[in-house]
């Protein structure tokens, strides 16, 4: 018998058991606290480090990428392809080609520290699945446009 | 052929039907309110919140293999599930479920319940014992001690209230509570009654003989497909019968607030007193942890047994003296 004897040991018990039970019940009508993942999407932290995505600038409406090639010197596994190309009349380079292959990607983060106009940030994108590894070949290009060019174009042609 | 015998044909075609029933309503109500208590949603994807889920559990279950375990007795492993789940079905059969709703009356309903519900001790052996696995084996063990422990209690807190109202028929108790429950008068009964009902219907936090932690399953580790449903059916047809006799000795049956066609329509009284009670043990279930097995020996043999005595001779005195 431990120092709370026998009666004391009952109460004890019994009362420590109704707690347990107030606890839940109150619980059970709380709101619920998860999130029903394929139909509902958490928003996800600004922290959040997935695929490099180029950055928009929305001063110049495009990119501020020069086509130094810094980022895809900086890549341990080769991953990013930069190109661009010269045109008269224009100062500096236009990037052509920005094409991520993202079944490399270690998301190491080098080609964003190294970057020296800030042109490359993390995505948000973390709902990626796919059937072929082809589906993980980025286009960057055309995933800026597809997010930021074009909603303007048809926000502009609406109007 | 006899009209007696055709009611009491189509009634017990209604009561297996209802266990069936039942089993599909206990599971979803266990499944939500285990959710909720730990702050999700639950059962959402089949149907309006998932209340066909149990639906498809039962015919993915009926669809599945019964595999028979190498070296087990193939005909008592085949045995065990119908063992345990025909005894179940009986005591469906004396239960008032309203003033002209049973579908026999005996004499001796309390005691034919009791018995019946017994039984699933033996099934549960059988299934332990005939399954060649350590775990079943020890989860059988622990069944039939805890069984054979906690039906003390049990008794003794029912006779209490057979001292009371000196009948076994159940619905002379019913008819014995017309201007009170006897829950007023006998509470420390009815938690005694409730508490080794639980024990009995391997219940956690009582439920040592289905311990997932230590025996994966208990004694229906290797049963499959239909087998093991139909220990899973006998579970919560158990943990019905329990919760109406609770509901018939301490609550009062089917009493309530009277309803037009009152001798049919005490039905919904009776349902809703049952499936109160039976929340509540769902609701125990998600919040204690399973006890360890000593002391679920000794709060039986230490507590349950000598509190039923005392509260017995009481009441005997208390019903001599009256």
């Amino acid at each position: 018998m431990n120092k709370r004897g026998y009666f004391g040991e009952l109460w004890f018990g019994g009362k420590s058991l109704l707690i347990g039970l107030k606890l839940t019940i109150v619980e059970m009508f709380k709101p619920i606290v998860t999130v029903q993942y394929p139909r509902e999407e958490c928003d996800i932290t600004p922290n959040y480090r997935g695929h490099v995505e180029l950055v928009f600038n929305p001063e110049t409406g495009k990119c501020d990428c020069i086509v130094c090639g810094m980022c895809a010197k900086a890549c341990p596994s080769n991953c990013l392809v930069v190109k661009g190309e010269k045109k008269e009349g224009v100062k500096g380079k236009i990037l052509t080609q920005f094409s991520l292959d993202f079944t490399k990607c270690s998301l190491c983060g080098s080609c964003v520290e190294t970057c020296p106009k800030s042109a490359l940030d993390y995505s948000q994108d973390y709902n990626i699945a796919g059937f072929t590894r082809e589906e993980f070949h980025y286009d960057l290009i055309e995933r800026l446009n597809r997010r930021h060019i074009q909603p303007l174009a048809a926000a502009a042609g609406g109007n | 052929m006899p009209p007696e015998l055709l009611r009491m044909i189509i009634a017990s075609v209604i009561v297996v039907a209802f266990v069936f029933l039942n089993a599909m309503i206990l599971g979803y109500m266990e499944r939500k309110v285990s959710a909720h208590i730990q702050r999700r949603p639950g059962l959402m994807e089949v149907g309006p919140h998932g209340i066909l889920q149990l639906l498809i559990d039962g015919i993915k279950l009926i669809g599945k293999q019964l595999i028979v375990p190498e070296g087990s007795n193939r005909f008592l492993f085949r045995l065990a599930p119908l063992l345990s789940f025909a005894p179940c079905v009986l005591p469906f059969v004396v239960i008032p479920f309203s003033k002209k709703l049973q579908i026999v009356s005996m004499d001796i309903s309390l005691i034919f319940i009791l018995a019946m519900t017994s039984i699933n001790v033996i099934a549960i052996l059988v299934a332990g014992w005939a399954s060649n696995n350590k775990y079943s084996l020890f989860g059988t063990f622990r069944s039939v001690a805890q069984a054979v422990s906690y039906e003390i209690p049990m008794l003794l807190s029912l006779l209490s209230i057979i001292f009371m109202t000196s009948t076994f028929s159940l619905q002379g108790i019913v008819a014995a509570q017309k201007y009170y429950w006897f829950i007023l008068v006998q509470p420390l009964a009815f938690i005694i009654y409730f508490i080794s009902g639980m024990a009995e219907t391997n219940r956690a936090p009582f439920d040592m003989p289905e311990a997932e932690s230590e025996l994966t399953a208990g004694f229906h580790t290797e049963y499959s497909g239909m087998g093991f449903s139909f220990f899973f059916l006998a579970e919560y047809a158990n943990m019905f019968t329990v919760c109406s006799i609770a509901t018939v000795l301490f609550l009062g049956g089917w009493k309530g607030i009277p309803l037009p066609l009152g001798d049919f329509t005490g039905i919904v009284w009776f349902m809703l007193k049952v499936y109160g009670l039976l929340f509540v043990m769902i609701w125990i279930r998600w919040t204690y942890p399973r006890v360890r097995f000593d002391q679920l020996m000794s709060f039986c043999w230490k507590y349950l047994i000598p509190f039923a005595l005392v509260n017995l001779l009481i009441t005997a005195v208390v019903v001599k003296l009256i």
